[in-house]
């Protein structure tokens, strides 16, 4: 008896499962499934802990090279700014009356530059650089801040262990401020 | 008495729009020629029949698509000519030009961070995945069949303005990255739940199809309250500079985060702490921290007629009017002060007054010919007040550069001429 009842439950757990799968499925049927590979190609979002971080590696060196074919007219030779933002120097300035923002004082995660060069730099080709160039830009740009030393390689672990100086200076909206 | 205090009569008797139009040839461009006003003066006017009525106007076809009266052309978007580059730009709706609460597609407010994309709709995609049941693939078309809306409310980006000075001389150099449409598409929720939410979905990433790939991290609460995907706006499809074929609209959150050229939401369990939300869109306080996730835009308002670089034609009757908006909810009142702040009282609100919506508000005003400062001021329905300049800047500091929601007064000399009163 009680066999039958616990068939009877599974039966009727087996017969509900794929009408209640098929209510769980999308209430309109629009769309289709996208595939792990379309996916991966386009889910470019960086963690700032590193997660989706590429493989591969850059050198300071090597993105010394890239940075003055790519970078250097629109950010400065040494990163210094110009039609494009200032990447370099400011640390100390943050708290003043004249803060200078840059990647060395100001951005929170280093993995944040991987992300933000790859989908937007250089910004008259951007998504045009290779992952291994990506890591050097990063690299060259973070030894130029003195966060790296000039003879600096970066992967995904390297890059998202470099804890920024700025990062613990975010806080969240305290808005309505003014009452 | 009207032709001493009015500098420019050659246009006083064409139009009152007209003749404000003109008063604003500086920072518009109008130029009313006094020429051709003297000449339309003898022969288009009474007792004479107008030259437009003794041909036939342009023939049907003429304008497949139609454009505004050539006497029209200085009303265009007030784009800066001293900008380092175009390419990751602004330019603004020009308020004192408008009225009611729509703004015209072709002079919506424009903030791009790589330059406007030519998408063809038919290779474009929206994918949704990440914390979900089923990650899925739409395009444009699958979009428009869900359950469509629409709904009207107001787009304002972060920085509409800056806190130090210069300060603009025109409501559109002050905050002109402002403006206000209907808009149409499915709710976020339904295309979310058509993909089925995982329970740790917190946030969506929003990417952009563009050359800046703009990343946004939108919260789950937000995106289950109100946000939309959008594919038109006031009536006809999104213009390019607005996110054709597809865009996010999140209703009283800064301009920025309404990511256009939709092309990716990523469901996560945590913000991407992309480069726009770290080291671009956050608000620095004295004290070196940094507010991140700024989202609302707060009540505001500001008078559009009269001000800065208009001209009182002469004393006597005036309508003040503006526009009210606020990121938490709807307008419950704006008030007026004709008296440099030392009193105030309630504007009319014309209906409808909307939810996260531009409210247009008026009040009828007989000015005496004697210098006076006007201005309004905001309160939305969860009670907060505009507060003034001064009083952000002692919160906030003057290198908190975004979501500026100061009261802004206007000075109006005797010879009828407005300017901005801070500046």
């Amino acid at each position: 008896m009680r066999w039958r009842e616990i068939c009877g439950v599974a039966f009727a757990i087996l017969l509900c499962a794929p009408a209640s799968t098929a209510r769980a499925q999308s209430p309109y049927g629009i769309g289709r499934p996208a595939t792990a590979a379309e996916i991966a190609g386009w889910n470019i979002d960086v963690g700032r802990d590193g997660s989706n971080l590429p493989k591969g590696s850059g050198s300071v060196s090597h993105g010394r090279e890239v940075f003055a074919q790519q970078c250097a007219s629109c950010h400065g030779d040494n990163g210094e700014g110009g039609l494009g933002d200032r990447l370099v120097g400011g640390q100390g300035t943050i708290g003043t009356a004249k803060p200078i923002r840059t990647v060395g004082s100001f951005w929170p995660y280093a993995p944040t530059l991987f992300d933000y060069i790859r989908r937007a730099m250089p910004q008259n080709a951007p998504q045009s650089l290779s992952d291994e160039d990506v890591y050097a830009l990063s690299a060259y740009v973070l030894s130029l801040n003195g966060l790296v030393g000039a003879d600096a390689t970066l992967d995904a672990k390297s890059l998202a262990a470099i804890k920024m100086p700025n990062r613990d200076k975010f806080v969240g909206d305290a808005r309505p401020d003014v009452k | 008495m009207s032709s001493t205090i009015d500098t420019s009569d050659k246009s006083a008797t064409t139009t009152r729009r007209g003749f404000l139009k003109g008063s604003g040839a500086v920072a518009g461009g109008v130029v009313l020629g006094a020429g051709a006003s003297a000449a339309a003066e003898t022969e288009n006017l009474p007792p004479n029949v107008p030259d437009w009525m003794k041909a036939p106007g342009d023939p049907m076809g003429s304008q497949p698509y139609g454009a505004p009266s050539p006497f029209e052309k200085g009303v265009v978007k007030n784009i800066s000519k001293n900008l380092k580059q175009y390419i990751s730009a602004s330019g603004r709706t020009p308020l004192q030009e408008l009225d009611g609460i729509i703004t015209p597609n072709g002079l919506f407010y424009e903030r791009h961070h790589g330059g406007v994309p030519t998408i063809d709709p038919a290779q474009h995609r929206l994918m949704l995945h990440g914390l979900v049941e089923r990650p899925l693939i739409f395009t444009v078309d699958d979009l428009r069949r869900f359950p469509s809306e629409s709904r009207i409310h107001f787009l304002e980006c972060s920085g509409n303005p800056g806190y130090t000075k210069p300060y603009g001389k025109t409501a559109s150099d002050l905050v002109g990255l402002l403006s206000c449409a209907e808009w149409t598409g499915v709710s976020l929720k339904l295309v979310l739940q058509e993909a089925g939410l995982k329970p740790e979905a917190k946030w969506v990433i929003a990417e952009g199809a563009d050359a800046a790939a703009l990343t946004r991290s939108i919260p789950i609460e937000k995106c289950l309250e109100d946000a939309m995907l959008v594919y038109s706006q006031n009536g006809e499809r999104l213009r390019p500079q607005q996110g054709y074929p597809l865009r996010l609209l999140l209703p009283g959150f800064e301009g920025n985060m309404n990511v256009k050229w939709l092309r990716r939401l990523h469901v996560t369990a945590e913000p991407a702490y992309s480069r726009e939300e770290t080291s671009k869109y956050t608000d620095l306080l004295p004290d070196g921290t940094a507010r991140e996730f700024s989202f609302y835009m707060e009540a505001k308002s500001i008078i559009t007629r009269p001000s800065g670089t208009q001209r009182l034609s002469a004393p006597g009757f005036h309508e003040i009017t503006g526009i009210a908006w606020s990121g938490h909810g709807k307008i419950k009142r704006v008030e007026v002060s004709v008296d440099d702040g030392k009193s105030w009282q309630d504007a009319q609100l014309q209906e409808p007054v909307l939810t996260r919506a531009l409210t247009r508000f008026r009040l009828p005003w007989q000015w005496d010919g004697k210098p006076a400062v006007i201005q309004s001021r905001a309160i939305d329905e969860t009670g907060y007040v505009q507060p003034t300049l001064a009083e952000l800047l002692a919160v906030r500091g003057e290198n908190y550069f975004y979501h500026n929601n100061a009261i802004w007064p206007w000075r109006i000399a005797a010879d009828g001429e407005v300017t901005n009163a801070l500046a």
